[in-house]
């Protein structure tokens, strides 16, 4: 069988799963549909937290960021699986102790106001529709390049499919069908990387193989990670496990990135929310552990995966002839995520540091739409050539995707990739989209304003705001704003500058006032919110030299965050002190639990 | 002072214990996830580079594979720390702490 009927027959049967189990644990209750009834065992939330947070980010895109920057890239290494263990001391079992249903409920209760409420809802939902519409998008280029239909068809289906399982079942359905989500990405994760180490290294272990020495080829005997240390010093590239040199992050930068992860996966309330679905605090501490250890068997299987990547397409591609280039190579290059200018015209293909072109590949084509060819048959570009000698422009993107193909691995292995990606992308979809929907019908809907609804009525909310939520995401992903892309990481300097402090300080600190929590949640968030805004949009071409303290947009969630912890302390030192009966509560969250 | 008021005083400093120990682990964890995700990944990240771990630079071993598995070991230690904690301390605090908040529906 071929890649495509591979990829229809396993996709078709890992979708006909979550539908399956969206039908068996559908709901009737608004605990239910919130959290699962907190009836979910430790170690299914630690299944499905992990692929509620293993986003098509970390999934499709993560090791092809560090493929292409070596060190620089273990900051999402560092901050996402970081932030885990600020979720497993400082928040998980305190929020659940609290017993609510979504993080604007804490908000709103630990801050006896309303208006606080309201605040964390806009932070939640602004915060999650950045992140969910990246999702579909993924979820589209899956589609378009594996199964070759339209992108924006590709994300109907995922809308259609996320819909129905979300809507049907809320949390219970989304938390199981996560589950079985997990499972399918992780083993279509180590698979092709489990074969390109040993095929590579001889190590069958990839964290192994990584550092092991390169059999066979020209590098044979040599450390593998040294290869391509030599490679990337011949082709003029900075060495991949360089450090502060020019080329990489900066000392400062790479510390407040790498904190602004940590903190924003901390303030996620698609992550939080997970954590109220189990039983009790026991509960809610081991399933930040599995959690961890979940996601930390993809986190460090990465790198390993972008190394060998690297190695690979450098050996595959530069100095070989265009017109022998491998069948991989073709396929990506319609979904225009590759191309090649040859820039001194001897049908070669050559790699080196530097961008090929200005911008992203915009292909000649003629007025029957089939590209315009050159002399070695290649498509020609409109783009403006670039000085440099690169002739290569690869998307980052394909790095994962288009491994098992790099490797030549059996064609059931590229389709499992697909089903992989597919499940990263809705898992966290799904995840998402329950944020909104408990946001609008609890947090909005029946807290402030109309109380007295009743359950039925509330999941009638619940059911219409997350069918709401899932057209306009998939409206974003047919249509995205040219920001999407580039805001998706920004949701993390945001959470990381409004929910984190004000929830740190409510758990530890009785004394909190709600004027307090009020002004940091809005300066925190306004503050990173702006300085994205000018750095990112108006003012883009800007670099380190006018960044304040050399920290770029996609760090600045860290000083947002001190800015918030500021406020929120200063305020609440003028402001009275919270009512009895809520330092109460929060003392309540010190006693232990059975 | 009375049986009542002594078992009362007795359950307030039990009370206080178990949230001072709580601290003081968390604190110390946190000690150890600051240790591995900014010292040893980020600022001694040259110095740990000078030494060789087996094909990897020590640094950026740390970066990239160390961190991650030390991270899940200091949840693991929090998990299992905080039970025998929750263990020890849940008599002495009375009963009134065992339960868990009942959720509105």
């Amino acid at each position: 069988m071929d890649i495509q009927s591979w990829t229809y027959l396993i996709v078709g049967l890992s979708f006909a799963l979550y539908i399956g189990i969206a039908f068996v644990t559908r709901v009737r209750s608004t605990s239910g549909f919130y959290v699962a009834g907190h009836g979910v065992p430790a170690i299914f939330n630690g299944m499905a937290t992990g692929a509620d947070w293993m986003s098509a980010a970390s999934y499709i895109s993560m090791a092809g960021i560090i493929s292409f920057t070596g060190f620089t890239g273990s900051v999402y290494l560092i901050g996402w699986t970081g932030g885990y263990v600020l979720l497993a001391l400082l928040l998980a079992p305190y929020l659940r102790k609290f017993g609510k249903y979504t993080v604007p409920d804490f908000v709103g209760d630990r801050y006896y106001s309303d208006v606080a409420r309201v605040v964390a809802v806009m932070c939640a939902v602004f915060v999650s529709f950045t992140y969910v519409a990246g999702q579909m998008r993924g979820v589209g280029v899956v589609f378009s390049r594996f199964l070759e239909v339209d992108i924006n068809t590709g994300v109907i289906i995922g809308m259609v499919l996320v819909f129905i399982y979300a809507t049907l079942g809320g949390m219970k359905g989304i938390t199981y069908t996560q589950v079985a989500q997990y499972v399918v990405l992780i083993i279509a994760y180590l698979i092709p990387a489990i074969a390109i180490s040993h095929v590579m290294t001889g190590h069958w272990i990839p964290q192994i193989g990584f550092g092991a020495k390169v059999v066979g080829g020209e590098n044979a005997g040599v450390y593998l990670l040294e290869a391509i240390d030599q490679i990337h010093r011949d082709l003029g590239f900075p060495e991949y496990t360089g450090t502060f040199i020019p080329g990489h992050k900066s000392m400062i930068d790479m510390f407040c990135v790498t904190l602004a992860l940590m903190v924003g996966t901390a303030g996620l309330p698609h992550v939080i929310i997970r954590f109220y679905t189990v039983k009790n605090v026991h509960a809610a501490r081991w399933s930040a552990f599995w959690a961890l250890l979940f996601i930390g068997i993809l986190y460090t299987t990465a790198p390993a995966i972008a190394t060998f990547a690297r190695v690979n397409l450098i050996q595959t591609l530069h100095e070989k002839s265009y017109e022998q280039r491998p069948e991989w190579y073709k396929s990506w290059e319609q979904t225009d995520l590759i191309a090649w200018v040859d820039k001194n015209g001897d049908g070669i293909i050559q790699y080196a540091s530097g961008p090929a072109f200005a911008g992203k590949p915009d292909f000649q084509e003629k007025e029957d739409g089939s590209y315009v060819l050159g002399a070695a048959q290649q498509p020609l570009l409109n783009n403006k050539t670039s000085d440099g000698p690169n002739e290569l422009y690869v998307d980052r993107d394909i790095m994962v995707l288009a491994n098992p193909e790099i490797a030549q691995l059996p064609a059931w292995v590229v389709a499992l990739v697909a089903a992989g990606g597919l499940a990263a992308a809705l898992s966290t979809a799904a995840g998402l989209l329950l944020v909104i929907s408990s946001s609008m019908s609890h947090d909005l809907g029946k807290s402030i304003i109309k109380p007295n609804m009743s359950e039925k009525e509330e999941l009638r909310w619940a059911r219409t705001a997350a069918g709401g939520a899932v057209i306009l995401a998939g409206y974003f992903g047919i249509n995205p704003p040219g920001f999407v892309a580039q805001v998706v990481a920004f949701a993390f300097g945001l959470a990381a500058s409004s929910f984190f402090p004000v929830i740190i300080l409510g758990i530890f600190s009785k004394r909190t006032t709600k004027e307090g929590a009020i002004s940091g949640m809005l300066s925190g968030i306004g503050f990173t919110a702006i300085y994205i805004y000018y750095f990112k949009f108006h003012n883009p071409g800007a670099g380190p030299d006018q960044w304040w303290f050399g920290i770029s947009p996609e760090g600045i969630g860290s000083l947002g965050m001190v800015i918030n912890f500021v406020v929120t302390m200063t305020v609440t030192a003028f402001t009275p002190a919270p009512p009895a009966e809520v330092q109460e509560q929060v003392e309540n969250l010190r006693y232990p639990s059975a | 002072m009375n049986a009542e008021q002594q078992t009362e005083s007795a359950i307030e400093a039990a009370k206080k214990a178990y949230w001072t120990a709580n601290i003081s682990v968390v604190l110390v964890l946190m000690g150890i996830w600051f240790l591995f995700g900014c010292v040893l990944s980020i600022f001694a990240v040259d110095a740990l580079n000078k030494i060789q771990l087996g094909g990897f630079p020590l640094g950026f071993w740390m970066a990239q594979q160390g961190t991650t598995i030390a991270f899940i070991f200091v949840t693991l230690a929090y998990v299992l720390i905080m039970k025998r904690l929750d263990m020890r301390y849940l008599a002495q605090c009375g009963k009134k702490s065992s339960e868990e908040p009942t959720t509105a529906a």
